[in-house]
């Protein structure tokens, strides 16, 4: 394999990897700033923060990882890294 | 049984495992309908989960090196995610949590945020390149990577410490249950805990601890979720209660209101005679602080608790053992979801526990019943007998009020089931997943850290010569001796379970997250970067743990940065370290470039 074609699979990766930590740090971190004010609204009949807490951020995680996992797959598959399970 | 084709009838095998387990339920409630008591049925759940446990950890045994460290490199996705799962959630998840939550509310959730998130920076920042690494240990990478045998002991004495600060809770917590089920006294309990430890992993190492891990998992999942779904169906708050108690919580925080949080103050607690270590509800249930401070708490310990899972040795190198790159990944995401599954039912049960005992319109509520009818009640005469519930009657009036009843927080989850007025068999089964889910954590914790002593201090320091044969028995000599020296701390009972769990979070944070990160991320990364990052860093937590611990020298928080969150002061100063002294150093070698490249590539060999 090219270094370049190395190099393209890498920024790909990078990439990837800042948006998933973008996305994580939304869920993990900024939401939890407005707890007090989120808590007014209601999810399920939950109060907002108390249920991202509880499940939601938690359930977001687990898409994310899924998600994230997948989209690194097709990275790797374009630039002739794919394997077999 | 585990030859030939085993991998690809591991579906039919766990299948078949989880079948027997359900009939064995019955079985014991049947016992129970026909008079057996409960302390049999107790003893009966504990033995035969363990003595299954044990028989598939001496099915496993191996003298290879591969299977030993890694499991061979086989185990398939999902069950590795079963595994991680079971390696993770360990006895404060499954004992402690609920009961965290029962208490502190909103505020303690952060640790739920904490432990999960943690693992999207497993998955996208280091599991499938230590993966690709192909190494054993997680001080063999930074070992290989940085070169050196300063920064592969810098690596072990983080990981010593931080697992061994979280090991000793674990054996802790099997000897709680083992002294409560079997009838016998804790220092007795924590040595039969870590014995039943030791039969799982000794023989077959990696291998052994992945195949009990998995079937640990099926045991703790089982005997979290059936009281839930039974309590809230009993209750009639809906059948899928995870998603269906909104009006519970706001039920809860109308009781709230009407009862009054009251805060007791030390001077009562004490005058009252309430043991130590016993709680009264003085926070609310779904209520957020207001207040930047209130938040930045609740994030810091966030923070804290994802970082340093994104840094504990005895998870990472569970996705050493999946077949490929591409498996590790897909792996952390399963893992993940298996926790998950536990985690999003935690608020659940704390729920359902708590307005069983608040609710006066409610058969189980106690709060507002006359103290001699509460004290008759069976479960709340035999939690007060071994001082793990008190009734102190402030106002005099036999009336129990909200802040005169008092519970250990670890026992919720274990009493659950009791105050809600379920069959004993529940508990018996409860008790039995609290048990495998410390045995499962202790297990890994314990091979991570013999296995850092063995394959990186014997092996790649003292004795690179050593053939296979006596390397396994170093492994087996030094996880023997290491599981003893836990439960020999643990018996001393110095802590309760979360204060050290969180510290070893920390401990890691401080000194393995960033070399870790850095050395696939950062090519310029350099040895004596690494060494002083681990080095500065774990000195700077360590030094400020210190300062705050109440346990030590119980100075002011700054920033409110308390014992539980020293991390965030040792891995800043691991990283500006680090990157300081690689700049000031050379730039590393075109080989250990070269084999950073490599790890980036997904397909292919292994690095090492």
């Amino acid at each position: 394999m090219s270094k370049n074609n190395a190099e393209a699979h890498w920024m790909k990766t990078r990439s990837l990897m800042f948006l998933t930590l973008a996305i994580w740090f939304f869920f993990s971190i900024v939401i939890f700033m407005f707890g007090s004010s989120l808590n007014n609204a209601s999810f399920l009949g939950y109060p907002l923060a108390y249920y991202m807490c509880a499940q939601g951020s938690l359930g977001a995680f687990v898409i994310l990882i899924f998600w994230s996992s997948g989209k690194q797959n097709q990275i790797d598959e374009e630039h002739g890294y794919g394997e077999d399970d | 049984m585990f030859k030939g084709n085993f991998i690809d009838n591991l579906p039919k095998i766990y299948g078949t495992y989880t079948g027997g387990f359900l009939v064995f339920c019955l079985l014991m409630a049947l016992l129970e309908a026909n008079g057996v008591s409960a302390k049999t049925i107790g003893i009966l759940f504990l033995v035969f989960t363990i003595a299954i446990y044990a028989l598939i950890g001496i099915l496993s045994r191996t003298m290879q090196a591969d299977a030993y460290y890694v499991a061979g490199r086989q185990v398939p996705t999902v069950f590795n995610g079963m595994a991680t799962a079971a390696d993770w959630m360990s006895g404060a998840s499954f004992v402690a949590m609920a009961g965290g939550i029962f208490y502190g509310g909103y505020t303690y959730m952060a640790f739920l945020v904490g432990w999960t998130g943690g693992y999207v920076l497993v998955s996208s920042l280091l599991a499938p390149y230590l993966r690709k690494f192909g190494c054993y240990t997680v001080p063999d990478f930074i070992g290989t990577r940085y070169g050196g045998n300063l920064v592969r002991a810098c690596a072990v004495l983080v990981l010593v410490l931080a697992s061994f600060t979280y090991v000793t809770a674990q054996i802790n917590a099997t000897g709680t249950i083992a002294s409560r089920f079997l009838g016998i006294p804790f220092e007795l309990g924590v040595w039969v805990g870590l014995i039943s430890i030791l039969l799982c992993s000794m023989l077959g190492g990696m291998r052994a601890v992945t195949w009990t891990q998995v079937a640990q998992y099926i045991v703790l999942i089982i005997a979290y979720l059936l009281p839930i779904f039974w309590l809230s169906n009993k209750f009639g708050f809906g059948f899928f209660p995870q998603f269906m108690l909104g009006d519970e919580v706001a039920r809860l925080g109308e009781l709230e209101a009407q009862y009054g949080l009251v805060k007791n103050s030390a001077a009562d607690i004490k005058s009252a005679g309430v043991p130590g270590g016993l709680k009264s509800i003085s926070v609310s249930h779904a209520g957020v602080a207001e207040g930047g401070m209130a938040a930045w708490k609740f994030i810091s310990l966030a923070i804290c608790m994802m970082v340093g899972t994104a840094s504990l040795p005895h998870i990472l190198m569970r996705y050493f053992t999946t077949p490929s790159v591409k498996s590790a990944r897909r792996s952390v995401a399963w893992s993940l979801f298996f926790i998950f599954l536990l985690y999003f039912s935690a608020p659940a049960l704390a729920t359902l526990a708590k307005i069983s005992i608040l609710d006066p319109n409610l058969a189980t509520g106690i709060i507002g019943k006359s103290i001699t009818d509460v004290q008759a009640i069976g479960w709340v005469k035999e939690w007060i007998a071994v001082k793990q519930a008190y009734i102190a009657d402030f106002n005099g009036d036999g009336i129990l009020q909200l802040n005169e009843w008092f519970m250990r927080g670890d026992v919720i989850v274990l009493a659950t089931p009791e105050m809600g007025g379920l069959p004993y068999v529940i508990s018996g089964l409860v008790a039995a997943g609290g048990m495998a889910a410390a045995m499962s954590t202790a297990d890994g914790l314990i091979l991570a850290i013999s296995n850092a002593l063995s394959h990186d201090v014997y092996y790649k320091m003292v004795d690179p010569k050593a053939d296979v044969a006596k390397r396994l028995i170093v492994a087996r000599i030094l996880l023997v001796v290491t599981g003893a020296f836990g439960a020999y701390i643990a018996s001393m009972r110095l802590t309760g379970i979360l204060g050290s769990v969180a510290w070893a979070f920390d401990f890691a944070m401080s000194g393995l997250f960033f070399p870790l990160v850095l050395g696939v991320w950062w090519k310029r990364a350099t040895r004596q970067g690494a060494a002083a990052g681990m080095l500065l860093g774990l000195a700077a937590g360590t030094a400020y743990l210190v300062y705050v611990a109440p346990a030590f020298m119980g100075n002011t928080p700054w920033l409110g940065i308390d014992h539980l969150r020293f991390g965030l002061i040792g891995a800043p100063v691991c990283l500006v370290s680090m990157v300081v002294v690689s700049l000031m150093t050379p730039e590393p070698d075109a080989k250990t470039q070269a084999m950073v490249d490599e790890v980036r590539i997904p397909s292919g060999k292994t690095v090492l």
